[in-house]
């Protein structure tokens, strides 16, 4: 029988950390979507060869300091304006990969306005939208996204209709705006889920640099902290009651 | 098909999700020594059964498990 050390060489890799996905140690809490993520977006830009050629806008919310921990360039924009700073970007460098990352507090609340402009622009930007339904680095907040019913800290008796409107489907607004091409919500919680939120991710990323507009990949998302569950009770939580609001799958992929 | 895991167990958070997702059940948590962050690490059960799947290395939000395979 072979032993582990007989297996463990170099020509037997077959997974590891993504290169680009620096040492530092993430701050996020144990089993957090944002760190899932982030090893999609370090993966896709290795494999695109864009290490040199990529430009992140980081938020303001948990993943704040997402430049520290992928080794690409990026610009840390004010609460809501990531969508407004990668136009820029974008328009006085064409030819990089620019996309903004934000949670859905920073997109959907503060910057909802920046946010649906580009998406109507078309701006050749990919806006990556983590939706954990919650102001996860505030302290558990209610966001324009969370679920009828749900609870946080500022509706302590769940969210009501009639005192806090619905949650907000911008992803869906997104899909109905001309200056998209690629629209798609995708989550992280299992293999299978991972594989396909990477495709639509390098899909995204593609679209903008052929200049087809701009692209909307949404990843619902958990905050276990927010939410006060084990990483696996929020995967399972997200997965029977965000995935019927915030349905999976590409709601828009204009090809040609 | 053998495979077989190694954990960065300072980098590893404890967060259980790759004993969720491993489809043979042989990775668990430390049960007395914790890393120097204070997390209880992954550690392999019975590494001669593993298949080098990694599933485990998918779900793992820190990247913190590299898997080896051979024929
Ligand atoms: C102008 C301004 N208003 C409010 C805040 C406080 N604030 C920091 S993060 C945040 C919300 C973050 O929520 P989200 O974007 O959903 O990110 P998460 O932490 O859940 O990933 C708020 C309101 C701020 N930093 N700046
Ligand atoms: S507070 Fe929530 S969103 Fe922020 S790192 Fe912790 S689990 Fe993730
Ligand atoms: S590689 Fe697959 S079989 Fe081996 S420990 Fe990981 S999930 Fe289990
Ligand atoms: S998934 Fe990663 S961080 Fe979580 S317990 Fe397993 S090795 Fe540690
Ligand atoms: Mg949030």
């Amino acid at each position: 029988m072979t032993t582990n050390q007989e297996i463990i060489k170099p020509e037997n890799l077959v997974y590891r950390k993504p290169r680009l996905l620096n040492d530092t140690p993430m701050h996020y809490c144990p089993g957090c979507g944002h760190s899932v993520v982030h090893k999609l977006i370090a993966e896709v830009i290795d494999e695109m060869g864009m290490q040199e050629d990529a430009i992140g806008i980081s938020p303001v919310g948990c993943a704040v300091f997402a430049y520290s921990y992928i080794d690409i360039d990026w610009i840390e924009a004010a609460h809501g304006r990531a969508p407004a700073i990668a136009c820029a970007a974008k328009r006085l460098n064409p030819g990089k990969l620019v996309f903004t990352y934000q949670g859905d507090g920073d997109l959907a609340g503060i910057g909802a306005a920046e946010a649906i402009h580009s998406l109507n622009r078309g701006d050749n930007i990919v806006i990556i939208y983590v939706n954990n339904a919650i102001y996860g680095m505030t302290g558990g907040q209610m966001a324009p996204t969370t679920l009828m019913g749900m609870k946080t800290s500022t509706c302590p008796y769940g969210r009501q209709a009639s005192l806090h409107g619905y949650p907000l489907k911008v992803t869906e607004m997104a899909a109905m705006m001309e200056g998209t091409c690629y629209v798609t919500r995708q989550a992280v919680s299992r293999v299978a889920y991972i594989r396909k939120a990477k495709q639509a991710l390098r899909k995204a990323f593609e679209y903008s640099m052929q200049g087809k507009g701009s692209s909307i990949v949404e990843f619902v998302s958990t905050c276990s902290s927010g939410w006060k569950m084990s990483p696996e009770a929020a995967n399972q939580w997200m997965e029977d009651n965000m995935f019927p609001y915030y349905k999976l799958g590409d709601l828009k992929d204009k090809q040609n | 098909m053998r495979g077989t895991i190694v954990v960065d167990t300072e980098r590893c958070k404890g967060c259980n999700l790759c004993v969720v997702a491993c489809p043979l059940k042989i990775i668990r948590l430390s049960q007395r020594q914790v890393n120097r962050k204070g997390y209880p690490f992954a550690e392999q059960l019975a590494p001669g059964m593993c298949t080098g799947c990694t599933s485990c290395a998918i779900v793992c939000p820190d990247g913190c498990i590299s898997v080896y395979r051979t024929r």
